[in-house]
């Protein structure tokens, strides 16, 4: 597999994440929606490290900001930080069984949604609602199926 | 770096607006998205518009061909009625505001973000949409258009947390301002004493105050009202008239931020362009009256002398009229007060009043008094 094709491949689920970032899901469901982009930039991030950089994270996460109508920024800020720490710690997070992955993910969503609320506080004084932290519990039941429905995507030619 | 250029972009982003060129290039990156998000809806109400049958198609056209009855028959009446107020505001010399221009935008069906009302349509600034364009529907005000970029729009709903409009009650023409509260079917109004005269069922309409939004079109309805004697404001609730949360087309405004001449009726073209003097833009669905715009100190010069006197139209000549970024066939529809310039000012520094009116939306865009 040439890495070209293998870089269309992360594109497109990148861009699947987003598809379902902004999906208008009924009623209480559009409350729970995980950040799906995050989701998958950490998978490929911790997949294939030396593919996705820094770089990758900040545009995606520029592109994000657009997309959802956010200040510039913000999303951005929030996946670069993710996926440094994700790049450093990579080797170990391979080795981890899928629960102890699930916690560490707990933990990104949490900072991104921490550091979301965090930056938009600073523009203007915003409530917290308590579903506010549903989406980075839903994200994290949601981790065991994007972690294999991306790994199959990976594996089934060999990305890599 | 992407930390620094992250952080950089916050600031700049929140202090100014020059990043707005930025956001519109990447829009059209990921607006694509946003339409194939919208794709499944659009299908669905394709294919039940195609299998609807003969029957339910015939039965909707006589409702519709009804209703159009109906409509054509009071807005018979409005005609008269709009050229009686301006005589009778003419008599108090007072200004009024009429003419504005729509253009239909349908929404995306799709969700950028939880708890915020902010909703986004199909038409950007290729159309001519502006930041803080009011939004209506068939039933009253929508929002303002909150950002536009170059393939859609978001609109900053009325009962967003962050947005107020002014409002006047319709029976006694009390003022005040309707705050969003988050929920779709509400808003609330903090600003008034426990002794105002407020009751359910009150209708809130626009009252034209900030500029922004044009006066008199209905925003909601009083439902609650709980005086509280041991506090200086009453806390009272409104349900917005407007259906937020079903409607799929929205009407973008153009409000006219021009006083109409007061002396002089104003012609009220909603003809072809035809029947415009000295409209060379024939082919233009458009109607734009443009007076020349290089001579707007002899015309101020002039109208205090002459208040109420309308150029003639051979002075105005029309420049510029069917701009670049502005589709002739774009649904726009629109009144012309032909030659409706200087009228009286509200007190301000309004430049419209002084023959430098233009019916383009850049036209509207340039009215001072919708800064806020």
């Amino acid at each position: 597999m040439n890495s070209y094709s293998g870089f269309g491949r992360i594109t497109l689920t990148i861009i699947i994440a987003m598809c379902l970032r902004i999906v208008p899901w009924p009623g209480f469901l559009s409350s729970i929606n995980p950040d799906w982009v995050l989701l998958v930039l950490i998978y490929w991030t911790v997949a294939v490290p030396e593919r996705i950089g820094i770089f990758h994270a900040w545009t995606v996460g520029l592109l994000t900001d657009v997309l959802t109508g956010r200040v510039f920024g913000q999303y951005a800020l929030a996946y670069t930080l993710i996926v440094y720490f994700c790049l450093i710690l990579h080797k170990r997070l391979r080795q981890f069984p899928l629960p102890q992955q699930g916690l560490f993910i707990f933990f990104c969503l949490l900072f991104s949604q921490m550091l979301l609320f965090w930056l938009k506080n600073i523009q203007h004084p915003a409530q917290l609602h308590t579903s506010f932290w549903l989406p980075v519990f839903i994200g994290t039941l949601c981790w065991p199926l994007i972690y294999t429905a991306l790994r199959r995507v990976r594996l089934s030619r060999r990305t890599k | 770096m992407a930390i620094v250029a992250s952080v950089a972009l916050l600031i700049t982003e929140h202090r100014s607006h020059r990043l707005d060129a930025l956001r519109a290039t990447l829009s059209v990156i990921v607006d694509p998205l946003k339409y194939l998000v919208d794709l499944p809806t659009v299908l669905i109400e394709q294919t039940a518009d195609s299998v609807s049958s003969y029957s339910t198609l015939k039965k909707e056209n006589t409702r519709l061909r009804e209703e159009q009855f109906i409509d054509k028959t009071r807005l018979l009446k409005f005609d008269s009625l709009e050229k009686e107020n301006i005589r009778l505001r003419a008599l108090l010399e007072n200004s009024f505001k009429l003419g504005e221009q729509l253009l239909i935008a349908e929404l995306l069906s799709i969700n950028t973000a939880p708890y915020e009302n902010i909703v986004v349509v199909n038409k950007g600034t290729r159309f001519g949409v502006h930041p803080q364009q009011p939004v209506l529907d068939a039933n009253g005000v929508v929002g303002q258009v909150f950002r536009a970029l170059p393939f859609s729009s978001e609109i900053m709903l009325i009962t967003d947390p962050n947005h107020a409009i002014p409002v006047q009650v319709n029976r006694n023409g009390l003022l005040t301002i309707a705050v969003g509260s988050g929920q779709l079917n509400r808003l609330n109004l903090p600003f008034l004493p426990n002794n105002a005269d407020i009751r359910p069922g009150d209708l809130l309409i626009t009252s034209g105050l900030g500029g922004t939004f044009p006066s008199g079109y209905p925003v909601a309805i009083v439902d609650d009202f709980t005086p509280m004697s041991n506090k200086p404001f009453v806390n009272i609730t409104a349900t917005p008239k407007a259906m937020l949360d079903r409607n799929r087309e929205l009407l973008i405004v153009w409000s006219d931020s021009s006083p109409v001449s007061l002396s002089s009726p104003p012609a009220s073209h909603e003809k072809t362009p035809e029947t415009v003097p000295n409209d060379p833009s024939t082919k233009s669905s458009l109607v734009h009256v443009v007076p020349d715009q290089t001579r707007p100190d002899t015309a101020r010069d002039a109208q205090p002398a002459a208040k109420g006197l309308t150029p003639q139209p051979s002075e105005g000549r029309p420049t510029g009229t069917n701009r670049n970024n502005q589709p002739a066939a774009s649904g726009l529809a629109h009144k012309t007060p032909a030659g409706t310039r200087a009228g009286a000012n509200r007190g301000d520094n309004q430049p419209a009043g002084s023959g430098t009116t233009r019916k383009t939306p850049e036209g509207a865009r340039a009215g001072t008094d919708r800064d806020e």
